[in-house]
């Protein structure tokens, strides 16, 4: 048993390091630190970036731009990202829609779609969540019907992160509602945002943000050659991409610094027990969930097999550590104070609420381990 | 990187376990408790394995086995729930043969002697006349002490001393351990080199390990009883409820887990202290968490003596709070 770093994995973890300090602008590490918004400029400001130095989609294979790193340094960089205070990478195309077109998409959809997401000329958003179908994605509505060479696509797509950024948006759409095995009746679709008949309409949070969008089609055309795999097999499409990349869902590296934030803005609290207590039990359990993804790396790389259901106890831990830590800092802030950073904060607490419930709900999250790791 | 065991080390386990499946199950347990609470049986059984050596270097016949080399040992144990004062005896010997009592090892190897570990944080008073050092004070609680041959005694300072003979007042801990309240009046003491605390890092750090095999078993008896306990006409493993908190629970187990090989390798390593005590709050709030649930998902029947499963609670109970309960820890983890 060694729980450290190989010294190769270790001197990786430098290299990245080295290269963050060098290459992360200074204003959009002040940004993410101070809780900012970050602007669609900065967010494609920083994939470029990392485009450029050939990091953006280390998991693709290295024909189409992959680095060839193992699941170890995969982790390593997504976890020195965070803990550096990088702007997210946005995952639906690098991670989501590049996944699903690598696996499924034809050729001539992987070479128009990928060298397009690689270097942040197109922009993504993910059309699954509807009115009426939330846990229950299967029962979704949307429906799009063939029509000669097109699909039309008619229903309301809801809860569509930075849609009002997007050009592109695949979508999950019923294409035969008269079988019996609903999700038989689903298929996967890649939609131009700019076709006539979509509209985007904001959603605003309790943080007062605008992060996420109904989407409404109404006669939308869509060729039939954006249809990912074959019609009918969208359900299919939808539970790989579940099963994709899930080892970062902890978000380690983003909450160690959370944590350290924390420490330095609540330092005059420090000598108070109480909560001091609080901040030791979350920061034991951010240790705890560091050890215990490395434990599932590790017998990834050792098996050769993809991560199990038990992995989404990192989505549950990871998320409520993070907002466990973000209570706290909202905790820390005087309430009367009205300055920028102390209503940076609070704000953030009213947004984190969303990580329990965003990707799969935590009790999704349980019913999934409880069904396939445990047998219930 | 690497988390498993090594193959000596998973040998060992594998083979401690099967021992206990064959001589060990529940019900040979309760004997043992129900008569002397300890066996002699078993004890003799320990040594042929090695475990009573383990920790003795290689070069005093034993094993040089470290937290880790134990670690798998102590889940098994834990998982059996075994009553003899095994990690008392492992914790002394380790004090005894590095404080420079060499002479008891052979005997230790082979089962003839038992050791025990005697300490309170209020300590003993050692006090020195001429070469003759004595031991005044008591140790309440010490896991072992009526059947143990040797005593290590900590004293108030921190030193260590080897005792033969002194009063002990014999009762049962709430798991059912033997343990003794160690009477030490003038008692004529050998002191050892080194001091308690890299013992008591070792310690917790076992602990930990011990804890974590128990939680294992209350985890997985549980998860059984849901899967085969009818009401409404259904197993209740079907209620999202019930689901939903056996999750938590495995969740628990795994975090303690991991934080269980966090405390071994840094036993091991020597130092990081404050990783140890991360260690033994993780435990401690896990080990509250699953034998509460474990009792509760099994209705009336968590609460009955019969059923291995209240037994397991009451070990995580005591478990929780041996070498320091989770206050202490984290007022240790804040100071250092």
């Amino acid at each position: 048993m060694d729980l450290n770093y190989s010294a190769e994995e270790a001197a990786f973890r430098d290299e990245v390091r080295a290269w963050l300090r060098a290459n992360l602008p200074q204003d959009l590490r002040e940004k993410v630190e101070n809780y900012q918004h970050l602007s669609k400029d900065d967010l494609m400001r920083w994939h470029r970036t990392l485009a450029k130095k050939g990091w953006v989609a280390p998991a693709w294979p290295k024909e189409w731009g992959g680095t060839g790193w193992n699941v170890v340094q995969r982790y390593i960089f997504e976890e020195e990202l965070g803990y550096a205070g990088a702007p997210p990478i946005i995952p639906f195309g690098v991670t989501m829609c590049a996944a699903v077109l690598l696996r499924f998409g034809t050729d001539a959809q992987k070479k128009r779609f990928l060298p397009r997401i690689y270097n942040g000329e197109d922009f993504w958003c993910q059309g699954y969540s509807e009115p009426g179908s939330g846990s229950d994605l299967a029962s979704l509505k949307t429906k799009a019907v063939r029509q000669g060479d097109h699909y039309v696509v008619n229903g309301q797509k809801i809860w569509t992160t930075l849609a009002h950024y997007a050009d592109w948006i695949f979508c999950l759409v019923r294409t035969d509602p008269t079988l019996e095995k609903r999700q038989e009746g689903i298929s996967f679709l890649l939609i131009d945002m700019k076709t006539p008949g979509i509209t985007v309409r904001p959603l605003i949070l309790m943080d007062g943000a605008h992060e996420v969008n109904e989407v409404f089609f109404d006669d939308v055309k869509v060729p039939v050659e954006n249809l990912v795999h074959e019609e009918g097999k969208g359900w299919t499409v939808a539970k790989y991409l579940l099963g994709h990349e899930r080892m970062n869902t902890g978000r380690i590296g983003e909450s160690k610094r959370q944590l350290n934030r924390l420490k330095q803005y609540a330092a005059p609290m420090m000598g108070e027990s109480r909560w001091r207590d609080r901040l030791t039990r979350l920061e034991v359990e951010l240790t705890a969930l560091e050890i215990t993804n490395l434990r599932f790396l590790d017998r990834m790389r050792r098996t050769g097999q993809p991560p199990g259901a038990d992995v989404s106890m990192l989505k549950i831990k990871g998320t409520e550590i993070q907002q466990g830590l973000t209570e706290l800092m909202m905790e820390a802030t005087d309430p009367a104070a009205s300055d920028e950073l102390s209503t940076a904060i609070r704000k953030r607490y009213l947004s984190m609420r969303k990580t329990t419930i965003y990707a799969g709900s935590n009790e999704i999250q349980r019913n999934i381990i409880a069904k396939m790791t445990l047998g219930l | 990187m690497n988390f498993d065991y090594n193959e000596e080390q998973q040998l060992l386990a594998d083979s401690v376990r099967r021992y206990l499946a064959d001589k060990y199950a529940f019900e040979q347990r309760q004997t043992i408790v129900r008569g002397q609470g300890w066996s002699a049986e078993a004890w003799a059984q320990f040594a042929q394995m090695g475990l009573t050596g383990l920790p003795v270097s290689a070069e005093h016949g034993g094993f040089g086995g470290g937290a880790v080399d134990l670690m798998g040992v102590m889940e098994a144990f834990g998982e059996a729930l075994v009553v003899e004062p095994y990690l008392s005896h492992v914790i002394a010997t380790r004090a005894a043969e590095r404080g420079g009592a060499t002479d008891l090892l052979p005997a230790v190897i082979d089962g003839s002697m038992k050791l025990a570990f005697a300490h309170n944080a209020k300590g003993v008073t050692a006090k020195k006349s001429g070469t003759r050092w004595t031991l005044e004070g008591e140790v309440r609680g010490v896991i072992g002490a009526p059947v143990v041959d040797r005593l290590v005694v900590t004293s108030a300072a921190g030193e260590l001393f080897l005792v033969g003979k002194a009063d002990v007042k014999a009762h049962r801990t709430m798991d059912g351990r033997l343990a003794g309240d160690v009477v030490l009046r003038g008692v004529e003491a050998q002191p050892l080199e080194g001091t308690v605390d890299h013992l008591l890092d070792f310690g917790t750090a076992l602990v930990c390990a011990e804890a974590v095999g128990v939680m294992k078993f209350a985890c997985d008896t549980t998860l059984e009883y849901l899967k085969t306990r009818k009401q409404f006409g259904v197993t209740i493993g079907t209620f999202q409820a019930l689901q939903h908190r056996m999750v938590d629970m495995f969740i628990s187990l795994e975090q303690a887990r991991s934080m269980a090989c966090l405390a071994c390798s840094r036993a091991d390593a020597g130092g990081d202290r404050k990783s140890i005590s991360a260690a033994k709050i993780k435990i401690g709030d896990a080990a509250r968490h699953v034998s509460q649930e474990s009792v509760q998902l099994h209705g009336g029947m968590g609460m009955s003596e019969e059923l291995k499963v209240s037994h397991a609670f009451r070990r995580l109970t005591v478990l929780a709070r041996e070498f320091g309960d989770t206050d202490y820890h984290l007022a240790r983890f804040a100071s250092l």
